[in-house]
């Protein structure tokens, strides 16, 4: 018999208070291992979704609150820049590819987010390698009516092509329902990113919802103050104006009422933010400091708010949390001290015997510390195994629930550590009781 | 020789600083293979004088010798495995470890010696006591008398040549009392084993060619003197 079995067989032997302070073992690293996991998925999260365009162009203000909004959709957005605006960066010759987004509605069913865009965004890759796929059925975008839902909302809201729906104007609780009705054309393959709890219609439908076309004094005053520095489009935009107003006066001389059946001059539209892709990355590095020379937008490359949230809330988050499952596991290791040297008043007469059949002081100290070790390693690899059984059971509910793409067996490899440290904690806590046991007096002990 | 004892004494500081004297031995041995019932007074020392010679409590003064060879000089890492290769025990309360079976607590028995875990042998010994069928038995699943039965199989396991056996029959039945005893003796004849017996059985010392009275040797209260 080997000191493992030997102190195997004594762990048997106090088999609830052993068990007990293994699973206070198991139930810290199975927190840590989540913790861990999770910690990194949404790590991998923000990465993954934020760097399919080289840059994100918005009207000045928080870039984490562009990225936040334009990408994840969870934050209201900033504000508006003019779609002449995105007109222009289409035209800029470092421009690869420039999609334009406009939201701020939501679903009436549901609440989720309304982004309108061009039929371009889904020909695009939305993250490196990784391009959007329409269920069997669909098509895309044709008529200004049109709608392109994401998975998630298709399995909440039960939509599917053929659906028809109504959305609600600024917010998720707003009581203002617009009187346009959409009607589902493709529902898109899942991407585990925030597309799939978002509604995608076209922009031309978009503007053609009553009120989200600006009125012409507004929109004047704004795109004047927008290209304040510019002579040649506040020339533009005067006789742009010029022109709309003489139209809508001819209309209503002929007796027309204004309606917004109308092809939306683009003048009078917006759009909440551009999404660029570049011909290099150093095009998008000399875009981004030309506009941050200017007063009105900002081109932002979506990883550095990302990282900058990652590093300073996300990171600090995590560090906290696997500071106070560390602080559990140790909690545990005090467990398992405390359950071993209770035991060893009952178990001096063991240890005599033991010490009477020729083990030397060595030898029991080994075995208690081999019980320590034990009761740590078992309870570190149910731990292990109940942590990512949680994440494995998890995995979908979460997915379904925020859109996080969640690899049932993943592994960090910070987990390798917990094994040492285990080590090192059984061996501390096991290492006054195993004390005991080595000044155990033999005659003593017998004899008691 | 197997064992010889010689100007051994032991003395035992009480909580309040008085010295008791314990054991004071000219001269003791024990041939090889020979078997000797030690008889004595509760109180008398036998169990001290079993522990001095086994090597767990070391004399104040004095030499005691196992095979030649003096364990009292030896380094306690040193002695603790001569006790678990040469020396076999056999305790009044048995001291089986409850946990493991009556095979596990002979191999026990072996674990702590440097020969290694002969399970075969473990086995044979547990046939030879008796106990084939319940070898995989706890001690408390087992009667006293296979519990004391299973000590005599372990204090056995490593080949002894000398058995200490401390009121090994005091903790059975009359009816097991003289199995006990009978297997003890035959197992030390098989195997040429020295036996000191430690009883305060008059009717167990008189099976024993040998008897010794502890006090005849031990004269702990004239050393004091």
């Amino acid at each position: 018999m080997n000191l493992v079995s030997i102190a195997w067989k004594s762990i048997g032997q106090r088999s609830l208070a052993s068990s007990l302070t293994s699973l206070s073992v198991a139930l810290g690293v199975m927190l840590m291992v989540t913790v861990l996991v999770t910690s990194a998925i949404v790590d991998q999260a923000l990465n993954q979704n934020s760097i399919g365009y080289h840059l994100i162009v918005g009207p000045k203000g928080s870039a984490l609150q562009l990225v936040l909004s334009a990408v994840y959709r969870i934050q209201p957005p900033i504000e508006n820049v003019p779609y002449l605006f995105y007109r222009q960066l289409q035209e800029e010759s470092r421009v690869v590819e420039a999609v334009p987004l406009a939201f701020g509605d939501f679903t009436e069913e549901g609440g989720f987010p309304i982004v309108a865009t061009t039929s371009r965004h889904f020909m695009l890759e939305y993250a490196p390698g990784r391009t959007f796929g329409i269920l069997k059925g669909g098509k895309q975008m044709g008529g200004p009516f049109d709608a392109v839902i994401g998975s998630h909302v298709a399995k909440t809201n039960g939509w599917k092509v053929g659906t028809t729906f109504q959305i609600t104007h600024g917010s998720a609780e707003s009581d203002h329902v617009h009187d346009e009705r959409f009607t589902v054309v493709a529902v898109l393959a899942p991407t585990h990113t925030a597309n799939d709890k978002t509604v995608f219609l076209g922009l031309e439908g978009f503007y053609r919802i009553e009120g989200h076309d600006k009125k012409p004094e507004e929109a004047e005053k704004q795109l004047g103050d927008f290209y304040a520095q510019d002579p040649e489009m506040l020339a533009y935009i005067q006789s742009e104006f010029a022109r709309i107003r003489a139209e809508r006066e001819k209309e209503e001389e002929g007796g027309h009422s204004h309606s917004h059946h109308h092809e939306t001059p683009d003048v009078l539209k917006e759009v909440t933010a551009v999404l660029l892709l570049m011909r290099s990355d150093f095009d998008a590095i000399m875009l981004r400091a030309e506009l941050k020379k200017g007063l009105q937008a900002q081109a932002v490359n979506p990883i550095e708010p990302m990282s900058q949230l990652k590093e300073q809330v996300v990171g600090n988050v995590r560090k906290v949390l696997v500071f106070l499952t560390a602080l559990i596991i140790v909690v545990s290791g005090v467990g398992i001290f405390v359950s071993i040297y209770n035991s060893m008043a009952d178990r001096r007469r063991e240890i005599g015997i033991m010490r009477a059949l020729g083990a030397r002081r060595q030898t029991v100290f080994s075995i208690i510390l081999a019980e320590s070790v034990l009761l740590c390693f078992i309870g570190g690899l149910l731990g292990l195994l109940l942590g990512h059984g949680l994440v494995f059971v998890a995995a979908p509910y979460v997915a379904d629930a925020t859109g996080l793409l969640i690899d049932p067996f993943a592994f960090e490899t910070e987990e390798l550590v917990l094994f040492p440290v285990l080590l090192a904690l059984a061996s501390l806590v096991g290492f006054i009781p195993a004390m005991t046991a080595y000044r155990t007096d033999v005659a003593d002990a017998l004899s008691g | 020789m197997s064992l010889l004892l010689t100007n051994v004494h032991k003395t035992y500081r009480q909580p309040g600083g008085n010295a008791v004297p314990v054991l004071a031995i000219k001269r003791f041995e024990l041939a090889t293979a020979e078997q000797v019932a030690l008889v004595g007074e509760s109180g008398g020392g036998k169990t001290t004088l079993l522990n001095v010679i086994a090597g767990i409590t070391l004399p104040d003064s004095g030499r005691v010798e196992i095979d030649g060879v003096e364990i009292t000089a030896m380094h306690e890492v040193v002695r603790d495995r001569f006790r678990a290769e040469r020396i076999g025990f056999v305790f009044q309360t048995f001291n089986l470890l409850p946990a493991f079976s009556a095979l596990e607590n002979v191999l026990l028995g072996m674990s702590f010696s440097g020969g290694g875990v002969d399970r075969a042998h473990s086995r044979e010994l547990l046939e030879r006591v008796g106990l084939s069928p319940r070898m995989h038995h706890r001690p408390s699943q087992l009667s006293v008398g296979e519990q004391q039965r299973v000590a005599v199989a372990r204090a056995l396991a490593n080949r002894p040549s000398l058995l200490l056996a401390d009121e090994p029959t005091a903790s059975v039945d009359r009816a097991n009392q003289d199995n006990v005893l009978g297997l003890i003796r035959e197992a030390c004849i098989e195997n040429e084993v020295s036996l000191l017996l430690v009883t305060h059985s008059r009717e167990v010392a008189s099976q024993f060619e040998r008897i010794e009275q502890l006090s005849d040797f031990n004269r702990p209260e004239v050393a004091a003197a």
